[in-house]
């Protein structure tokens, strides 16, 4: 099913600069696999030697943390939005 | 003259140039300001400081800034006081308040902020933005004022009133989002991309912000006759002010301006209601695993803190403990402050001080260490957290019969 994945700045190299990808899958996880088929380079960024997400990685399914819901194996129905966004936070102290 | 060699990636030590930049582009680790302190020791000596302004820019030669002029409403040099009251409630024999209530807006977020805008500026930035659960955008927008910058300030839409004046009264653009501060923080690091053209203080000039954090490490060290304390005991929200902290106690002494920072030990302190950092220390495991954030304490209320591991690395290879306290301690225990030591503070504080408590409880702290903790932000921040906790002890018509009637001649504390 089409869906769409946000890319942040700091990736947008891999993508000739897009920062908006629409691909076919029907989980987080095969999303991003089907990203680094597209664009060779997103899977050694996006995941450790053990193909878990890396720790400053997160992966949000609409508006919420994919670690919240069911990680990597996250269902993506038809038009979802997914973003890959920089663990940096700031915030208060 | 600049110190600042570039900067680093913590996680895969990748390098990258002193610019405006917070993330690794391959892995996304946070970048770190990485400095020539041979060069930093060759200009610094106590003397030198010492001879500075009586504001946190005394230590400007171990800021990421060069020669820039600062961007300072004087945050910073802010008394370190003798906790003897407190300490005696709490069984502790040498206790210390480092009081950042006392900063220009209340907070020690001035401190980042103030390092945060001078590096915009030197970068060329002309909007300064942020997302904020409040002290930060108080800050930034305060700033911003001073610079004469134009600001963009996100904060949660369910924030403390004061927080919301104390950002909207500098003029700024003040958008609040519907959503907790990880989400207004997402909504921040996707802007980030899309508006490339402003500094967003906690963002892509983070890892020069961050470094302010290192100026109340080089206080207290000071204000002790530069001498490095026992123990060190910080809240914990992104992690970062914990990890800047320690790593300004070692910079101290790696240019040898004190004698060594081998026997500091730091600990943290969170909510219960946030305390991710906490949970990860007493199951003694590495991975941070996120949280919904439930506290009073919004100013600590991260619940994907980004500098988490380094916290807790710092945390354990210091010896030290990290403690997590209810919404009740956190009342009691800013109460507790003001009774005893005449500082009020927010409910940050209140977190600070209530696991100063429960880490002496617990040994963790020894009853004759040199104990710093630090109060981070001031009481009328969040005054709405202690409605119904602090009223008035009688309500009287003005008449002197009236007045009796409530205060006796026989009340032991009038006699």
């Amino acid at each position: 099913m089409p869906i769409i994945v946000r890319v942040p700045t700091q990736l947008r190299q891999l993508t000739a600069g897009v920062g908006e990808i629409t691909l076919e899958a029907q989980t987080v996880g095969e999303a991003l696999t089907a990203l680094d088929v597209q664009y060779p380079g997103f899977g050694e960024r996006l995941f450790d030697d053990a193909g878990a997400l890396r720790r400053f990685v997160n992966v949000f399914l609409a508006d919420e943390d994919v670690r919240f819901l069911e990680g990597l194996a996250t269902p993506t129905p038809e038009n979802s939005v997914i973003s890959i966004v920089p663990a940096v936070a700031g915030g208060s102290i | 003259m600049s110190s600042v060699l570039g900067l680093r990636c913590r996680e895969c030590d990748r390098q990258f140039p002193a610019e405006a930049l917070h993330v690794c582009d391959f892995c996304f680790g946070p970048l770190e300001v990485s400095y020539d302190y041979d060069a930093i020791a060759a200009v610094t000596s106590r003397a030198s400081i010492e001879a500075g302004p009586r504001t946190m820019w005394r230590y400007h030669s171990l800021l990421p800034v060069g020669n820039e002029t600062p961007v300072s409403l004087g945050a910073g040099f802010t008394p370190l006081v003798r906790a003897e009251r407190l300490g005696a409630e709490l069984g502790l024999k040498d206790l210390w308040l480092k009081d950042d209530t006392a900063n220009p807006t209340g907070s020690f977020k001035d401190r980042v902020v103030s390092v945060a805008l001078t590096k915009a500026r030197q970068l060329g930035f002309k909007v300064a933005a942020c997302a904020s659960t409040g002290n930060l955008a108080n800050s930034v927008a305060a700033h911003a004022a001073r610079a004469g910058m134009a600001s963009v300030v996100l904060i949660p839409s369910n924030l403390e009133k004061a927080k919301v004046m104390m950002t909207t009264v500098y003029g700024g653009q003040v958008i609040a989002v519907d959503g907790n501060y990880d989400d207004v923080n997402r909504l921040c690091a996707e802007l980030t991309s899309e508006r490339p053209s402003w500094a967003f203080v906690n963002v892509n000039v983070r890892s020069y912000y961050a470094e302010g954090s290192k100026t109340l490490a080089f206080e207290i060290a000071e204000q002790l006759g530069w001498q490095v304390p026992d123990h060190v005991v910080v809240p914990i929200a992104s992690g970062s002010q914990l990890t800047k902290i320690a790593k300004g106690f070692s910079e101290l002494a790696t240019v040898g301006l004190v004698d060594g920072d081998g026997s500091l030990r730091i600990s943290g302190a969170q909510a219960q209601g946030c305390s991710p950092v906490a949970t990860a220390f007493n199951k003694n495991i590495d991975a941070i695993a996120p949280v919904k954030p439930d506290t009073i304490a919004k100013s600590l209320a991260i619940g994907n803190p980004a500098d988490g591991y380094y916290a807790l690395a710092a945390i354990k290879n210091s010896g030290g403990g990290c403690g997590s306290v209810t919404d009740g301690e956190i009342i009691d225990a800013i109460k507790l402050l003001a009774r005893t030591e005449g500082i009020f503070a927010e409910t940050a504080g209140g977190v600070t001080v209530a696991t100063l408590a429960q880490l002496a409880q617990r040994g963790v702290i020894d009853l004759n260490e040199k104990t710093v903790a630090i109060i981070s932000g001031h009481g009328l921040k969040t005054v709405e957290a202690l409605t119904g906790h602090v009223d008035p002890n009688h309500t009287i018509p003005a008449t002197l019969d009236a007045f009796d009637a409530a205060v006796g001649f026989d009340d032991p504390l009038f006699n």
